[in-house]
């Protein structure tokens, strides 16, 4: 269980980062390496050059300001965790890492690694998704800002381009009065969801929903928004047959096969327990 | 061809490329060449002899392999020694006195039994001992305790010993009143 060869390079700036990108195509940025240094060690990914960016200076920072979270590609899970403007501006990022993996994994490994590794059972992939975030990604054609939507491609798939490098997530705060929840299942403490589901809604002064985001990880093969269930809710007072049509719906999603943890079936009975349970928490945090 | 004369090529040494690192483990600076490819858990073990910090799974999954970089736990074997360079390390070595007194945390798991093997005890001390010196308070509850130990797999104990023995070394390691 040793890494194949590689070559490796601690460049101090962001553009030699991507320049060193750009030489290579079998290159790979090395954060935290809590995904991709098991990867390596079981020779799943040989990657030729390892390009790490602990040393560049300006990519550890956690910034609340402009109605977003801005976190940069080597802070630290543990540290969005704890961090409490983040946790104050929206309390769904605390809820979600404390399910990511363990606190001396959370001690090393980054958000922004999480999203690039882009797997679908992860969890902040999904909050990004939740939220309605994005990311920011530096190329050699300077910066630009990729939609979480947009972002998230399939299993372990991005559409970031192999020469750019994600310098920033960035998460949208909660909206004012809304209520949120995180919602996983899974054998073992710390493990990858079973399934999970996570909402964020707001309610008028009359009690009916004004606003609803409900997603999923997984369940397919990237994180999803449940748009056919947030249809559902819309509008409506949250009676007990709403949040069972909602959860009934949202098991459309479920596409990912049987395996050892679950079956299909399992996994869909799982996942439609669960998008109730985040949905009836979240409506009882909204105000 | 004469079956003596067959001679195996073995290279002498690697083609790894190398690379120097600078970092100070329990307290005493290190400096080594060694192969970008080299785990800190290795380096540990085979360049520096501190056999105490254990190799389980390679994948960050047993967690026998911890140990304390500045001040946080950390799996060695998720850490390329290069990665490490210019930090602080600290393994289960450092904590019993020369003199073989072990220390608050050594004593709990001995005086409460919470180990049988032992392998995974030393990923469990560092571990451990990384939320008891830090300035945050520790939830002492079964469920705070359990989340503390949720990264360390043992096979052997069931676990109650060990998070007794972690709620008697918060009371030995703190300080007493009047102390402060």
């Amino acid at each position: 269980m040793k890494p194949s060869l590689f070559d490796y390079v601690a460049p101090r700036s962001v553009d030699e980062a991507i320049s060193l990108l750009k030489e290579d195509s079998g290159a790979m940025i090395l954060a935290g390496g809590q995904s991709l240094i098991p990867a390596m060690n079981m020779r799943l990914a040989s990657p030729s050059r390892l390009i790490d960016i602990q040393n560049i200076p300006g990519l550890a920072h956690i910034t609340v300001g402009n109605g977003k979270i801005a976190v940069g590609a080597m802070a630290r899970h543990r540290e969005v965790e704890l961090h409490d403007g983040a946790a104050a501006a929206n309390p769904v990022l605390r809820a979600a890492l404390g399910h990511v993996a363990h606190i001396p994994i959370r001690n090393r490994g980054t958000v922004v690694g999480s999203l690039c590794h882009a797997d679908a059972a992860a969890e902040m992939p999904m909050i990004l998704v939740l939220t309605g975030g994005s990311v920011l990604v530096a190329g050699s054609d300077g910066r630009r800002e990729i939609a979480a939507q947009d972002f998230f491609q399939f299993h372990m798939t991005t559409s970031r381009q192999p020469d750019e490098m994600v310098v920033e997530a960035q998460f949208p705060v909660l909206p004012p009065g809304a209520g949120f929840a995180f919602e996983e299942f899974t054998r073992r403490h710390g493990d990858y969801a079973i399934a999970a589901a996570g909402c964020i809604l707001t309610r008028n002064g009359a009690g009916a929903v004004a606003t609803v985001a409900l997603a999923a990880c997984g369940v397919s093969s990237k994180p999803l928004r449940l748009f056919a269930a947030e249809q559902i809710l819309a509008g409506t007072r949250l009676t007990a047959a709403d949040i069972k049509a909602a959860g009934d719906a949202a098991c459309a999603v479920v596409t990912a096969p049987g395996d050892m943890h679950a079956t299909a079936g399992y996994r869909k009975h799982l996942f439609a327990s669960l998008v109730r349970r985040a949905v009836e928490k979240a409506a009882a945090r909204a105000q | 061809m004469a079956r003596g004369k067959i001679k195996p090529k073995l290279p002498q040494s690697s083609d790894d490329p190398r690379v120097s690192v600078k970092l100070t483990v329990n307290g005493e600076e290190v400096t080594r060449e060694v192969s970008v490819r080299m785990l800190l858990s290795d380096f540990l073990r085979h360049e520096l002899g501190l056999t105490g910090t254990h190799v389980g799974c390679e994948h960050g999954i047993c967690g026998a392999c911890t140990i304390v970089m500045d001040g946080k736990a950390a799996r060695s074997c998720l850490t390329f020694a290069v990665q490490a360079s210019g930090r602080e390390i600290r393994t289960i070595e450092s904590l019993a006195d020369p003199d073989g007194t072990l220390h608050p945390l050594q004593q709990a798991f001995q005086d409460c039994h919470g180990l049988q093997c032992g392998y995974c005890t030393p990923g469990m001390i560092m571990n451990i001992l990384s939320h008891l010196e830090s300035d945050a308070e520790i939830d002492l509850s079964d469920a705070g305790v359990r989340e503390i130990l949720a990264g360390n797999l043992c096979r052997c104990t069931g676990y109650q010993n060990i998070i007794a023995a972690v709620r008697r070394a918060a009371d030995h390691m703190a300080p007493k009143a009047g102390q402060e």
